[in-house]
């Protein structure tokens, strides 16, 4: 009966969402740069990055927004190297995306500890605070668990809409899933496969990197060494059990941000029977799950991982 | 306008050159983040060179801290060769470490001759236990490995937790979450007196040597590159494709273990969970370094623990952040894959005449 009472809970909900909103971010990112074909295992440090110099702007001075501007700025920097090792260089995807976030993560933590040489307590911002809509926010149930996210919240599930609405009704999301499955027939068109696919990367990295902004600039108020923490590499599998499809994405976040919640709550129900490590590794096996149980049927990005050369058939 | 074509043939020159001019690059360009951090750079160098060679002792650690790298990235070159993509090394070196710990900390108390094989076998055996689990699931399910390894990774860690606060934990440890000592008839020689350097060390370059002979001469070698070249050209060619697959996911496995083996058994004594500063991700880029060559990756892993050691002892005589290696390190993988580039292809100039004949 307590796992009901824990499901019907609205806080329950609400931290749901919270957790899933990086995810969304991370998914969305992963499933724009693989629908044109290319796998980003930047992830991982692109989230690092844009968690640092998000939070690292907003100290600076820059506003909230303009921390949000800056990690999105950061991300497309990070994404713009993978894409060009990968992209004209054709390059192999697997180890420049693995280079991309060893080098994201190392500049991150390198600039935080040469800004911030000695101080022991990490310095805190002021995060986004929750959106109060009057009326909306006092409605029953939907009001506390939609009305008292941040407006980080918002923007991911806005992107989830927008990124749905250019692959299902713009020519633009047509050509890059074309980019993705047969670039020939794009080049035959006289367009450039290279700029699709760059734009891409670099397009999906900036959206990634605003799931590690939201981590120092909505979740907590400060960053920490090792925060994202597996988070990429789980948009990763996200984005597969997703089957690529921006609904779907939203939807695998938000299963993930439930049973993340979940563990939480349980472990404080159970904890004195099960060790607590059960639940903190529960996400993870989850995931893996979730990609054995899709993997066979899922729908891959027919170019995918697939390098393609001008004037090489 | 300029066009990418492959080269006819790599030259030697190229193949050795490439990653020792990508090591050095990644040296000079570590200037950047001297000056930015306002640390001078001359001096900077000087004493990153004095960390590494300016004693035997620094010489020693320096080798201590490329035993384990010599392993994971065998473990990382041998697998990356059939296109398995291993990213798993940091979570089976802290299962090969909990394998050693588990039989070297008082079951079996028989003197070193017998412990200390039983130690490394129980070690590599955990080690390619974990490589094995998401080696079935790409075969039989194919769920990637690249996504499956990486999440290993994080459930490993948490089971190490708990298996350090319950079934391994030290009773006499004051309650730190870390495993009883392994007895001192387990422990791996040292090589040198007073220094930290041991006998791991040997069993790498014995390691690197067999896994260089077996991929160049052996015929499971020239199944594993086969299957790394064209898997499906591979499995029409009568090669079964899914089981060498599964052999090198259980050698590279239990090589990845016999890292965690080295560090526990060699070095530390007992097991922490900060063991490992990375040792399995930074195998990735040793191998990469290495041309993925398992006598290369014993050069390589020499240069990354150069610049662990000598960038360690320079940030504390300088001031700057420590940072600065994983930020080399990380450089040098990328200029090595860009490097990687130039060897395999050449910008043409292709002229309109040309087109126009073509």
């Amino acid at each position: 009966m307590d796992i009901l009472q824990i499901l019907l809970s609205e806080s329950f909900w609400a931290a749901s969402l919270r957790i899933a909103t990086p995810l969304i971010f991370g998914v969305l990112g992963a499933l724009i740069c693989e629908k044109s074909g290319v796998l980003n295992l930047g992830i991982e440090g692109i989230f690092v990055a844009g968690a640092m110099t998000g939070w690292m702007a907003v100290w600076l001075g820059a506003g909230l927004w303009g921390g949000v501007l800056f990690a999105t700025l950061a991300g497309g920097f990070f994404g713009l190297i993978h894409a060009i090792l990968t992209v004209p260089l054709g390059l192999s995807q697997h180890v420049s995306g693995l280079g991309v976030t060893l080098f994201a993560t190392s500049v991150s933590y390198f600039s935080y500890r040469t800004a911030l040489p000695t101080v022991t307590s990490p310095p805190r911002i002021e995060p986004f605070r929750p959106l109060d809509i009057p009326i909306l926010s006092d409605l029953p149930f939907f009001g506390p668990v939609l009305f008292q996210q941040t407006a980080m919240t918002w923007l991911a599930l806005f992107m989830v809409g927008l990124v749905w609405y250019v692959f299902n009704r713009m020519a633009l999301g047509v050509a890059i899933k074309a980019v993705g499955d047969n670039p020939n027939s794009i080049d035959a068109q006289g367009l450039s496969v290279y700029a699709f696919r760059i734009g891409s990367v670099v397009a999906g990295s900036a959206l990634m990197a605003l799931g590690g902004a939201f981590l120092t600039m909505s979740a907590f108020d400060a960053f920490f060494f090792g925060m994202v923490n597996g988070r990429g590499w789980v948009c990763i599998a996200l984005v597969i059990f997703a089957s690529w499809r921006p609904g779907k994405a939203l939807l695998g976040a938000l299963l993930f941000g439930a049973f993340d919640a979940l563990q939480v709550r349980l472990q404080t129900e159970v904890g004195a029977l099960v060790p607590s490590q059960v639940f903190l590794a529960a996400p993870y096996v989850l995931s893996i799950f979730a990609l054995v149980i899709v993997a066979r049927s899922a729908d891959y990005p027919r170019a995918l991982l697939t390098p393609w050369f001008k004037g090489q058939r | 306008m300029i066009r990418i074509e492959p080269r006819q043939s790599s030259s030697a020159l190229m193949t050795y050159g490439i990653p020792v001019f990508s090591a050095v690059i990644s040296l000079l360009l570590a200037a950047i983040p001297l000056t930015l951090s306002g640390a001078p750079i001359g001096a900077s160098y000087f004493e990153m060179f004095k960390g590494v060679f300016g004693s035997k002792f620094a010489f020693s650690e320096m080798l201590t801290r490329a035993t384990p790298l010599i392993f994971t990235g065998l473990a990382a070159a041998l697998a990356f060769r059939a296109r398995l993509w291993n990213i798993g090394a940091e979570g089976q070196l802290y299962l090969g470490a909990m394998g050693a710990v588990a039989v070297g900390t008082g079951v079996f108390d028989v003197s070193g001759m017998f412990l200390i094989p039983i130690i490394m076998v129980m070690g590599c055996a955990a080690g390619a236990s974990g490589m094995v689990i998401p080696t079935v699931l790409k075969t039989k399910f194919g769920a990637d490995e690249v996504v499956t390894t990486l999440l290993l990774n994080f459930i490993i860690l948490f089971f190490l937790q708990y298996m350090l606060e319950g079934p391994l934990k030290d009773p006499m440890g004051l309650g730190w979450p870390q495993s009883s000592p392994i007895l001192d008839q387990g422990m791996l020689p040292t090589l040198m007196d007073r220094m930290r350097i041991h006998s791991g060390l040997i069993i790498a370059l014995v390691c690197a040597v067999i896994a260089q002979f077996m991929l160049v001469r052996s015929v499971w070698g020239l199944k594993l590159r086969a299957i790394g070249e064209n898997a499906s050209a591979a499995r029409h060619a009568g090669i079964r494709v899914n089981r060498t697959l599964m052999s090198a996911a259980i050698v590279s496995g239990a090589l990845a273990g016999m890292a965690g083996v080295s560090e526990v058994a060699g070095l530390k004594g007992y097991l922490t969970s900060d063991l490992s500063p990375g040792f399995g991700y930074t195998g990735i880029v040793v191998a990469m370094l290495a041309g993925l060559s398992p006598l290369g990756v014993v050069a390589a892993a020499i240069f990354i623990a150069s610049v662990f050691v000598g960038a360690d002892s320079m940030s504390r005589a300088m001031g700057v952040s420590s940072y600065l290696e994983d930020l080399v390190v990380s450089t040098s993988l990328l200029c090595v894959l860009l490097g990687g580039f130039f060897a395999r292809f050449k910008f043409v100039r292709v002229t309109q005449k040309k087109e126009v004949m073509q």
